[in-house]
């Protein structure tokens, strides 16, 4: 299943498990990226709480947790190469990996399309 | 965003908007922060190649004496700057600040000698003021005019000359600091060997009539890429130049920002024309006696950048405070962080270890010289 946010992350929803990352759009309006800081594996969200920094050679910006659960997994490649997240944001440049807290709150998420009409 | 109704746009606005920059309000304009190549890019090509950039939202001003004796302009703005302008001969630059009764910063300039007036290069946000100020000041002896009638550009980088030359076969002529009239295109231009980069380059005063030709012209050039506010807060900031607002402003006295430099001997202690300019007594104090703070460059140890507004301790739990940053960010030519703020006297030593606050934790930071690239200035 695969969902959107307002702000501007996709979750990729396995199982229980979200895998998230920022959209292709939130990539490009934030440029070249210099900088990601993730959080710690084990560490516990709500939906809305600032859960990953990413910096472009301008400004610092949040990336905010888009439900409530547990960091199962951090993706250390765009820690060590932050322009991954530049060139393959819905891809290889996933975030963290986020175990839900309550898995039903996803089917309130925004789907593709709708993602899509909010940026268009 | 475009078209916001309360923003004035420079006459390179619609060819801005036609390179396809993203635009975003900056001091009461709309101006590009970046073109569809991107900072970093951007920033890579001015220090490799030649950047133009749109600086027309500064202020210049003409300041001509009623006596038709440039001294005469010299000594007014003397009263104003804490600069030797009566020492500046015909065809040079020079930069200088604005001090209030405090000694702080009121705005920071670019000064040139015309010959027969004084040429004024001033910031956006503060043009307005240091415009009053001028007039207050000066308009017993001297004409005061703002220029809305020309566009200013600067071309910035180690293809500058080359570039420009193909116009003007002078320029090579032109020492860091000179200032010059010619004819680009048959449109006459002022040209300043100077800019805000580190870089060696220059900056161009066109008649609004011929901005966008002239402009057009040297982006057809293939070593030319316009670049966007963005990298030209990279760029300066890499060059360890100042941002007033940010690292100066009425807060901050010339010696506290570390600019010296600024003040020649003539306007110091013992000089020929020893003070005689706002807050004279506090600034000339500070110099014989040091002050209490100072800004100097900061190299975050990290990959993290640490930004304008961050707290700066001398141990690592943050208890000892001992100052701020002011400026700060990614150097994509020094391939890392960098920064730099106030610190108190006594942790000003290149080298010492300082923490800088980021989001509840203290990473390590070292006080180290500006400028962070080699500037190439032809000097």
């Amino acid at each position: 299943m695969l969902k959107f946010t307002e702000e501007h992350e996709w979750l990729k929803i396995e199982a229980g498990v979200a895998t998230v990352g920022i959209t292709e759009h939130a990539a490009g309006q934030l440029g070249d990226l210099v900088f990601v800081e993730l959080p710690e594996t084990g560490s516990t969200f709500s939906k809305g709480d600032s859960a990953a920094t990413v910096e472009s050679v301008k400004a610092a910006s949040d990336v905010y947790c888009p439900l409530d659960g547990e960091i199962v997994e951090v993706n250390q490649a765009i820690v060590d190469d932050p322009s991954l997240v530049n060139s393959d944001p819905q891809g290889a440049a996933w975030f963290f990996k986020l175990k839900l807290a309550n898995p039903s709150e996803a089917d309130a998420l925004l789907e593709e399309a709708a993602y899509k009409e909010l940026v268009a | 965003m475009e078209n916001n109704p309360h923003l004035k746009h420079t006459p390179l606005h619609a060819l801005h908007l036609s390179l396809g920059a993203r635009m975003v309000p900056f001091a009461g304009y709309e101006m590009p922060v970046q073109y569809p190549d991107g900072v970093m890019k951007e920033h890579q090509h001015t220090r490799v190649a030649a950047g133009l950039f749109d600086v027309s939202h500064m202020g210049q001003v003409i300041v001509r004496p009623k006596s038709g004796k440039i001294e005469d302009a010299a000594l007014a703005l003397e009263k104003l700057v804490p600069v030797d302008v009566l020492g500046l001969a015909e065809g040079r630059q020079r930069y200088g600040l604005f001090t209030n009764a405090e000694g702080g910063i009121l705005d920071d300039l670019m000064i040139t000698n015309r010959g027969d007036h004084l040429f004024l290069v001033v910031n956006a946000a503060c043009k307005d003021a240091d415009f009053e100020l001028l007039k207050a000041g000066l308009s017993d002896t001297c004409d005061v005019t703002m220029l809305d009638d020309r566009a200013l550009i600067a071309l910035q980088g180690p293809h500058a000359e080359a570039v420009l030359g193909e116009l003007w076969a002078d320029v090579s002529a032109m020492r860091f600091m000179d200032v010059a009239e010619a004819d680009l295109h048959d449109v006459t231009c002022i040209i300043s060997r100077s800019g805000y980069t580190g870089e060696d380059g220059f900056e161009i005063s066109i008649p609004v009539a011929s901005a966008v030709d002239v402009t057009q012209r040297l982006l057809e050039h293939p070593d030319v890429k316009p670049i966007g506010l963005g990298a030209r807060d990279s760029l300066r900031l890499e060059a360890g130049l100042c941002l007033y607002g940010n690292d100066i402003d009425t807060t901050t006295t010339p010696v506290e920002g570390a600019l010296e430099w600024a003040l020649q001997k003539a306007r110091r202690a013992g000089g020929a024309r020893e003070g005689g300019f706002p807050g004279a007594d506090r600034i000339l104090g500070q110099f014989a006696a040091g002050a209490s703070r100072r800004r100097v460059g900061l190299k975050p140890e990290g990959r993290a950048p640490v930004r304008g507004g961050a707290n700066l301790f001398a141990d690592p739990e943050g208890k000892t405070p001992v100052g701020q940053v002011t400026s700060g960010g990614f150097g994509p030519s020094v391939d890392g962080p960098v920064a730099m703020g106030y610190v108190d006297a006594g942790h000003t030593e290149n080298g010492t270890a300082l923490f800088a606050e980021v989001r509840g934790k203290y990473l390590p930071v070292a006080v180290a010289a500006l400028p962070f690239v080699k500037q190439t200035y032809k000097r």
